[in-house]
């Protein structure tokens, strides 16, 4: 228990009269990858801001490394790396420079962080941009410059709050499989995500989040056991007809899910769903069954579709 | 432990909570190097004065009489000018560059999430606006020298006293910008340094004031003009000693409220 990277409990954070977090516990273990899952508002960057020592906490507690925050933040931040949610690269400075100095803000050394500099362009696949200016680059090349910035320290603990927003699908994976590669290494991760697939990819636990609380907490099979069905079908009609032949659904399945643009129908068995469905004489204008994703869970949990 | 807390006692917090201040500095070194003809560009302004003094003024008025003693007139107001040079740099380097990072490219928010703190990023931008400033103070007292203003060798002083003029306001200036809204309230620093300015005993003795004289202790500017001036003429006194203290006193008061509104603007 006591070996735990962060412990927090009972944590809150209130601005003003305005409460983002609202009592949370959770704790991440060494080398554990750990998740926050939740719609916009929902507190996961004023978590992440109060873990990064950025942030002070308003009540309960919370320690890092076993430190707090509010004594030793300076030493508790000198051994992590933070890819916050928006970039903040120094626009004054070169995409190399933006690494030499971030280094030199943790007393590296000169030279190593030379070396690590030329290590890490490498590693995010913008050495060829070295020496140009950090505003032309893409918001996907930013974000990777980003996340190499957090890493010149070489941490032992990377929060990583939406890491790959605005990536394209291939670098999201190329990022992916840095991350894993740093788990591999024992790097503990924190990260926070609106995409089902990267929690499921990246996390061996996540937490979702909703208004400030944590809704529900476990591995993303687990949780999928937990709060969906195996199967889930998927049914499309022409517009203005959902809510028409939502009633004629009524009962089919475990539990269903009215959406803007389709219906879905929770059921161990889809194609059975399916059956039923035509049974009763209707008549969708596309169907699909699939398996159960963290996406079902989290449209459960906070009555919300994750937004992009 | 108790050793630390004599040391509360002698050095303020915010000096002691700043473990590498430099930093700030070196990044801006490297700013500088692939911006260097921004750094040149400051050099410019203080000649221009040089030059209206050679010019102008002194042809008018040939000789001015200080503390009982007739000097130059060129001697007697270069120095302050000299001061005035100091003042404006620093404060135009703790304004609008500060403000610019501050609010607009967020450089403090990401230093601040790494062992840096609030006192680091204070300290830091103010010994940078002073690094900058000194290096115009050395072309400045070479540019006197050049043109045969120089009254002393003691003039070699004026540029550590011109280093402490723009601490002081290089830190009030910063714990200003931490006010501002947005661009247009740097008129506010226009309607202050130029009184400052007209009003410091830069251009004419204190006497000249009259018995407005006193008002006259109330400008920062004219505890520096009264040093960078002694140094130039050959005169040290003992009273200024109370001017460096007023220097010091507000560079203080700047840096605990810069730190502390740093701290409290991006730590939220
Ligand atoms: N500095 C602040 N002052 C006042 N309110 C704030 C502040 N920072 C965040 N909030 C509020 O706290 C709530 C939670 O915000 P937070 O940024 O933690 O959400 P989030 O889960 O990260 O959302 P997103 O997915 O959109 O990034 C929001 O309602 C936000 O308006
Ligand atoms: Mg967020």
């Amino acid at each position: 228990m006591s070996d735990a990277v962060i412990i927090a409990s009972d944590l809150r954070k209130q601005f003003d009269n305005f409460v983002a977090v609202d009592g949370i516990d959770f704790e991440v273990r060494p080398g554990e990858s750990f998740g926050f899952l939740g719609p916009n508002g929902a507190g996961k960057t004023s978590t992440m801001r109060m873990i990064g020592c950025v942030s002070p906490i308003t009540s309960g507690s919370l320690t890092v490394f076993g430190l707090d925050p509010n004594v030793d933040g300076s030493e508790i931040r000198s051994r992590m790396g933070v890819v916050p949610q928006s970039d903040q690269l120094d626009p004054e400075l070169t995409v190399a420079e933006n690494l030499l100095i971030y280094g030199r803000y943790f007393d590296i050394s000169r030279s190593e962080c030379r070396r690590r500099t030329v290590e890490l362009l490498d590693f995010v696949q913008l050495s060829d941009r070295a020496n140009d200016q950090v505003d032309p680059l893409s918001g996907g090349m930013k974000r990777r410059l980003t996340i190499a910035r957090s890493l010149i320290n070489e941490p032992e603990l990377l929060l990583l709050d939406e890491p790959t927003t605005g990536l394209d699908p291939q670098a999201r994976h190329v990022l992916w499989d840095r991350l894993y590669r740093l788990k591999q290494r024992g790097v503990t991760l924190v990260l926070t995500t609106h995409y089902m697939d990267e929690a499921e990819q990246l996390c061996d636990r996540l937490v979702v989040m909703d208004e400030g609380r944590i809704a529900a907490e476990g591995s993303p099979r687990n949780l999928i056991d937990r709060y969906s069905t195996r199967e889930v079908l998927e049914l499309r009609f022409a517009i203005g007809e959902n809510d028409a032949n939502a009633a004629t659904l009524e009962g089919i399945g475990e539990r269903c899910e009215l959406l803007p643009d389709r219906i879905l129908i929770y059921d161990d068995d889809g194609e059975e769903a399916l059956g039923e469905v035509h049974r009763r004489g209707v008549d969708p204008v596309a169907s699909l069954v699939r398996r159960s994703s963290l996406e079902d869970v989290f449209l459960r949990l906070t009555g919300r579709a994750l937004v992009d | 432990m108790t050793s630390r807390a004599i040391a509360l006692r002698i050095v303020p917090v915010e000096l002691l909570a700043a473990r590498r201040p430099q930093r700030m500095v070196e990044r801006s070194v490297m700013f500088y190097r692939h911006a260097w003809l921004i750094l040149v560009s400051g050099f410019f302004e203080p000649l221009l004065y040089l030059l209206s003094v050679q010019v102008g003024f002194s042809s008018l008025i040939g000789e001015v009489t200080y503390d009982g003693v007739s000097y130059d007139y060129a001697e007697f107001v270069a120095p302050a000018l000299m001061a005035a040079a100091a003042m404006n740099g620093a404060i135009f380097d703790a304004t609008g560059n500060v403000f610019e990072k501050l609010r607009h490219s967020k450089l403090y928010d990401t230093v601040l999430a790494t062992p840096m703190t609030a006192s680091d990023v204070a300290l830091g931008e103010i010994m940078g606006a002073v690094t900058r400033g000194s290096l115009y103070s050395i072309a400045f007292v070479i540019t006197m020298w050049a043109m045969g203003l120089v009254g002393s060798p003691l003039i070699v002083l004026a540029v550590p006293a011109c280093v402490l003029i723009g601490f002081a306001f290089a830190s009030v200036g910063m714990a200003f910008t931490t006010y501002m809204r947005s661009w247009s309230d740097l008129e506010y620093i226009n309607a202050v340094t130029l009184p400052l300015l007209l009003f410091s005993a830069t251009f004419y003795p204190l006497s000249a004031y009259g018995g407005w004289s006193w008002i006259v202790y109330f400008s920062p500017l004219y505890h520096g003009v009264v040093i960078v001036r002694g140094c130039n003429l050959g005169v040290l006194e003992w009273s200024m000693l109370g001017n460096m203290a007023v220097l010091l006193g507000l560079s203080w008061v700047g840096l605990r409220f810069t730190a502390r509104r740093i701290d409290g603007l991006l730590l939220t």
